[in-house]
């Protein structure tokens, strides 16, 4: 195994925009300082890189689906959000400031070579399938995989 | 100003919120020869913080960084 020990690992288990921002935010910094950086997304934080499709199979998998559809552009913040009224203010006021848009910040992630790796376990619980991802998205993996990514890391956060 | 440190390549940053600004500087940097000089201007007072600690981590040298107004000037170095 390569032990450079220099890279950024984010585990990102959240699926608020708030927090999902935050962890774009980082992820850009450490790879614009030329950082290998991999972001783990597990339970929740699958939302984020979903196409925004519906999902699920069984009943409470496609109620899950129906209610939470995912997509970068659908997640509301953490507090506030008030049925998706947070989710457009925030975004009125994220305007605004000048403020990167989050769907931007996800793209531009994705130029800089970090990569996005879901969490299998979770994609079986919530019922989301690789093809309800956005094409970017690397194949699935588990915990033994985002420990490795941690072990090759300087920093890991989990968000 | 000394030749060595007449800039080759200018960005423009202005208007321009974290993470952005450190994104176009690591992304004009790679434009630059080695030793080749960057001029940017940011409006984002973060940069006084930012620039220099992406220079520390990526071993690039920042010659000089000041604040003119509401405007913050840079000249940056590529050495790596």
């Amino acid at each position: 195994m390569e032990n450079s020990a220099d890279g950024v690992t984010i585990i990102v288990f959240s699926g608020d925009m708030d927090k999902i921002m935050a962890a774009f935010n980082i992820a850009i910094g450490a790879a614009a300082s030329g950082k290998e950086t991999n972001m783990f997304f597990t339970f929740w934080g699958l939302k984020a890189i979903q196409k925004g499709n519906l999902t699920g199979n069984s009943f409470f998998g496609s109620m899950m689906g129906l209610m939470n559809r995912g997509g970068i552009n659908t997640i509301g913040p953490s507090r506030f959000n008030f049925w998706g009224i947070g989710r457009w203010m925030f975004n009125q006021m994220m305007k605004a400031h000048k403020i990167t848009p989050i769907a931007e910040l996800l793209k531009t992630a994705i130029d800089l070579g970090v990569k996005l790796l879901p969490c299998q376990m979770s994609m079986e619980v919530m019922e989301i399938r690789k093809e309800d991802f956005i094409d970017e998205v690397q194949p699935a993996c588990g915990v033994a995989t985002m420990l490795e990514m941690a072990y090759r890391s300087k920093a890991t956060l989990f968000i | 100003m000394s030749p060595e440190n007449e800039a080759t390549l200018k960005l423009n940053l202005e208007g321009l919120l974290c993470p952005i600004p450190v994104v176009k500087v690591s992304k004009a940097v790679k434009d630059l020869p080695i030793g080749g000089v960057l001029e940017a201007t940011a409006t984002d007072p973060g940069v006084l913080a930012d620039i220099p600690a992406w220079a520390r981590t990526t071993g690039n040298e920042v010659i000089k960084i000041e604040r003119e107004g509401k405007l913050v000037r840079f000249l940056l170095r590529r050495l790596k």
